[in-house]
């Protein structure tokens, strides 16, 4: 997993309306810079025309592999008036639509169901539109997630994390009744054991909080983990799937990795206890190499 | 050019369902999604999936309520297609390994929904669709379907013959949101719409940022006809600061309205003195306006809708993700204080024209799910009957785009030289593409007189029958040349203004309450935004991750729509369903069982009506008094 933009922009300065001198080359390239200069002047940390009342900081990491100026990682601030019930998503929503709509972050659903926003608030994993400024203190800082390449301002590549996802074989392979209306039993016990994993909106806040998966990038990561556990601890699948999904995690990259840090279970914004449920299947196991022993 | 037997575009709950479906035949099948799958907004459905799987139920009771809950402006053979095949579905999605709620004995839950004769709404929790969601993307992924995702698909490629139903499509034009590449992508036997609601045209709504009808306006702009737009669902509990919606399970369970008297209006008002909390969502929405206009609102503003007498354990257990939601979104805890909630615009009944195959009326096009309109919910929807429309007939335009013979339809879709036109319609300003009847605009194409580039890219001028090859290169060309052209614009005005001012006046005048005065000024701000968005540019120049640029290009749907939702409010005076008129406050059955249908007609927009079908396998559905 690269962290190449991320260590830049740890370094990166906060120079806010500052900008860098641009080579002019083509007339695309002067159009582009004088839109830029445009938008930075509108980033400044005067608000366009009065916005009454009080308002707050917004600091938002900027990058963009093409365009001058910003293939620099930089920090751009705005002001945004406070509101009630404000998230972090709604400030974001509306930098963007007053003062700059170049401004990029993934959000769709509004409401911590699709995972889309996860981003690193004030230093840590939360989805912004979960996230009311009224939680916060100071400033609000928003960067993309960490460890994980930054496609541009605060979109991050997720292809690693899906891959990782898809690598559990995250799917059920249970035998299934012959009837087409005859349903599977399960008791409501094992329903509620499997409740909490089942939550997952693949955000991607977990793994970009572990320092395991920072530095492998083969581990699985909490999330694909939790993933595994939720079939694997699903009765409806058969004792054999289990221990052959136990395969997939007993090994070096997989449950062994964890170090019992509990950073993912600390953001995750479904609160689901990964650190858990890793653990329990570091049992399990144990449990079955002893049995084949 | 990508090139697969069937396309599938939408990752959500209908699309993922069709490309399984499509797959299990045999067909090479690709799935082209603007978002993850994971994504979609089906993610949000909280409530359940009818089915009638246990004794005493029926599909045959399943079909009556829908009819009735559609006040008789379903068809018959769809509401029956989805009452019949529902419940083989929903096991199906058990089988798959969904987490659904359960009994003592180990079967899964039911409960109760309103205008439901048994308590036949199957959930997971209050997560349902979040669920449903994920154990298809999984099956997606066990079948190794490919998934194009974060492409956005932005123009269809079809035939361009004078009648849209001689036209065949043969693919789509994808945008890469990535990399800013604008490809074809070609169906060698169907492309199948799923891309969702509609919900953006206002600004307070249920809906994800990404519900921008997409779909149903390319599909239109192409040349099939939508039908019943007018009829657009307003949930009554919304959260009032997000338009988070708080799932009817909350007065399935038992949860109470109270205006700011602390009264039960429902029943002190009369508004439905029978199912109370339970009447149908149109119902409860109005009461709630009235309640609020009235002067009996908090804030003069919303209700309250309280759940604290349910006691904690059982709100725990069956409602927890509501307390989350009245938390994170509105700061309140739904354990200690009742929780703040308005109408909100929630789901588009019309969408689409489809038979009961997905078929539309452009051969090799298909559509289900929100962005189709088969039709299963006529004039209103009942909760709990969208998400099995995904799964019954996601699987039926999979199957039938993959060559399955399904036997012939009862639903006629397209024109019929017999139906009846509407030409009395009296609208302050012409309705449709700006210039006239090209639909170069539309698409985005150039707008110099003459010149209509997606009609070109639809053929050879008419002259020589274009190759699918050709139709999806003019087509991608016709989107480069657009896309170019948004970028390059260095001034003009921005999506973002435009989009604010036809959200606030499709949600000031053809909301809940609708009178001819306010859907006439709505048309004219429709019209107002439509000439200035000939002078939108995308300030974005780059080709990365462009947001901009997609809000840009999804904006000429929402206007699009927006006008098909309200021509066909203007047109309808009656009140039906979800449908309100001040003006006119009775159901005109004589006049008014049939389907309201708009044809693009390549820029000058034509309603018509086709009749409803109310004969069923059985019986004949006969129309009934709605009572309260
Ligand atoms: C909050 C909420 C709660 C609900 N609760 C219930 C309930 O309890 N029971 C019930 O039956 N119904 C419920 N509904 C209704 C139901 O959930 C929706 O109608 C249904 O999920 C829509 O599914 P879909 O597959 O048609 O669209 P979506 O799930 O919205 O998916 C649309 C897909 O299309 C893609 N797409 C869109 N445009 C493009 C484009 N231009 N190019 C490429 N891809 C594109 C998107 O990426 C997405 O993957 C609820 C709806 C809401 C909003
Ligand atoms: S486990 Fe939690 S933090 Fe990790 S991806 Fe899933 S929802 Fe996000
Ligand atoms: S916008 Fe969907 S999770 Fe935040």
């Amino acid at each position: 997993m690269s962290t190449q933009i991320q260590e830049e922009s740890e370094e990166a300065t906060e120079t806010e309306t500052e900008t860098a001198p641009v080579e002019r080359e083509s007339p695309g390239d002067r159009r582009r810079e004088a839109k830029r200069t445009a938008s930075d002047q509108r980033v400044a940390s005067e608000p366009v025309g009065e916005i009454e009342g009080d308002t707050f900081r917004l600091k938002v990491f900027r990058y963009d592999p093409e365009v001058e100026g910003k293939m620099e990682p930089r920090f751009d601030d705005f002001t945004v008036p406070r509101e009630k019930g404000m998230t972090v998503l709604d400030a974001l929503i509306y930098a963007r639509d007053h003062y700059d709509t170049t401004l990029t972050f993934r959000h769709s659903c509004r409401q911590a169901v699709c995972g889309s926003d996860a981003f690193f608030i004030n230093g840590r994993q939360r989805l912004g539109c979960q996230t009311q400024i009224s939680d916060l203190d100071g400033p609000v800082r928003v960067e993309p997630l960490p460890h994980q390449d930054v496609v541009k301002d605060l979109v991050v590549d997720m292809e690693h994390f899906y891959d990782q996802m898809h690598a559990v074989e995250p799917f059920f392979q249970g035998d299934t009744p012959d009837g087409d209306l005859e349903e599977q039993r399960q008791s409501r016990e094992n329903r509620e054991k499997i409740k909490m994993s089942t939550r997952c909106i693949w955000c991607g806040a977990c793994m970009s909080s572990c320092n395991i998966a920072a530095g492998d990038n083969e581990y699985l990561g909490p999330a694909a983990i939790n993933k595994a556990y939720r079939f694997a601890m699903d009765d409806r699948e058969e004792d054999e799937l289990k221990e052959h999904r136990m395969k997939i995690l007993d090994q070096e990259h997989g449950v062994w990795r964890c170090q019992t840090q509990f950073s993912c279970t600390n953001v995750c914004p479904k609160d689901i206890p990964l650190t858990e449920h890793i653990q329990e299947l570091k049992r399990e196991a144990v449990k079955q190499n002893l049995k084949f022993w | 050019m990508h090139e697969h037997d069937v396309l599938v575009i939408g990752g959500g709950g209908a699309g993922l369902r069709a490309a399984i479906a499509a797959q299990e035949e045999g067909a090479d099948v690709a799935i082209v999604t603007k978002l993850h799958p994971v994504r979609s907004h089906t993610g949000a459905a909280e409530g359940g999936i009818n089915a009638a799987i246990r004794e005493g139920d029926s599909w045959d009771l399943h079909a009556y309520d829908t009819m009735k809950g559609s006040d008789y402006l379903g068809d018959a053979p769809a509401i029956e297609t989805l009452a019949q095949d529902s419940p083989e579905e929903t096991i199906q999605l058990e089988h798959w390994g969904m987490p659904f709620s359960r009994e003592d004995d180990g079967t899964v839950s039911q409960r109760p929904f309103g205008g439901l004769s048994f308590p036949r709404t199957t959930y997971a929790g209050a997560e349902t669709g979040h669920h449903l969601l994920h154990t298809m993307y999984e099956q997606v992924v066990k079948r190794g379907i490919q998934v194009y995702d974060e492409w956005y698909v932005s123009e269809l490629a079809v035939t361009d013959e004078d009648d849209p139903s001689e036209r065949t499509c043969h693919g789509v034009v994808g945008y890469d949101i990535k990399t800013g590449q604008v490809e074809g992508f070609k169906a060698r036997n169907g492309v199948i719409l799923a891309t969702g609601g509609l919900g953006q045209v206002y600004d307070h709504t249920t809906n994800a940022v990404a519900n921008t009808g997409d779909g149903a306006a390319m599909a239109y702009r192409a040349g099939v006809p939508l039908e019943d737009m007018e009829f657009i669902q307003f949930h009554p509990t919304t959260l009032p600061s997000t338009g988070v919606l708080i799932s009817e399970g909350v007065r399935g369970e038992g949860g109470i309205l109270y205006n700011a008297e602390g009264e039960r209006f429902m029943f002190e008002y009369g508004y439905a003195n029978n199912d109370g909390e339970l009447a149908s969502r149109d119902v409860v929405s109005r009461a709630e306006l009235t309640e609020i206009n009235e002067g009996r609102g908090v804030e003069d503003e919303y209700v309250y809708l309280d759940m604290r007498h349910l006691g904690e354990e059982r709100i725990t257990d069956r409602l927890e993700n509501i307390l989350h939601l009245a938390r994170d979104f509105e700061g309140v805890d739904g354990l200690e204080e009742p929780m703040p909630v308005k109408p909100g615009q929630h789901y588009a009944m019309g969408g689409i024209e489809t038979n009961e195959h997905g078929q539309t009326c452009i051969d090799g096009l298909y559509a289900a799910g929100e962005c189709a309109c088969v039709s299963v919910h006529g004039s209103n929807r009942l909760g709990g009957n969208a998400l099995p429309e995904l799964i019954v007939f996601g699987a039926r335009a999979g199957r039938h785009a993959a060559g399955t013979d399904l036997g012939e339809p009862e639903i006629a879709t397209g024109r019929d030289e017999e139906f009846e036109r509407e030409d009395g319609l009296d609208t302050p300003v012409d309705p449709g593409a700006v210039g006239g009847a090209s639909d170069a605009v539309a698409d985005g194409g150039e707008r110099t007189d003459g010149s209509r580039s997606s009609s070109d890219a639809r053929s050879d001028g008419g002259t020589a029958v274009a190759s699918a090859d050709d139709v999806v290169q003019r087509a991608v060309e016709n989107q480069r040349t657009r896309i170019d052209r948004l970028l390059n614009e260095d001034s003009g005005v921005q999506q973002a203004e435009l989009r604010e001012k036809l959200q606030k006046s499709m949600t000031q005048n053809v909301n809940v309450f609708r009178n001819e005065e306010g859907l006439k000024t709505a048309l004219e701000d429709i019209r107002e935004v439509r000439e200035r968005y000939e002078d939108v540019y995308v300030d974005d120049p780059s080709r990365t991750f462009n947001t901009d640029l997609i809000h840009t290009i999804e904006m000429q749907n929402l206007l699009d729509l927006a006008e098909a939702i309200t021509l066909g409010a203007l047109a309808r005076d009656e009140f039906r369903g979800a449908h309100w008129r001040q003006e006119h406050q009775e159901r005109k059955d004589d006049e008014w069982l049939k389907h309201t249908m708009l044809a693009w007609n390549d820029g000058s927009p034509e309603l018509y009506y086709k009749p409803v079908i109310l004969e069923g396998e059985e019986d004949t559905y006969e129309p009934k008094v709605r009572s309260y």
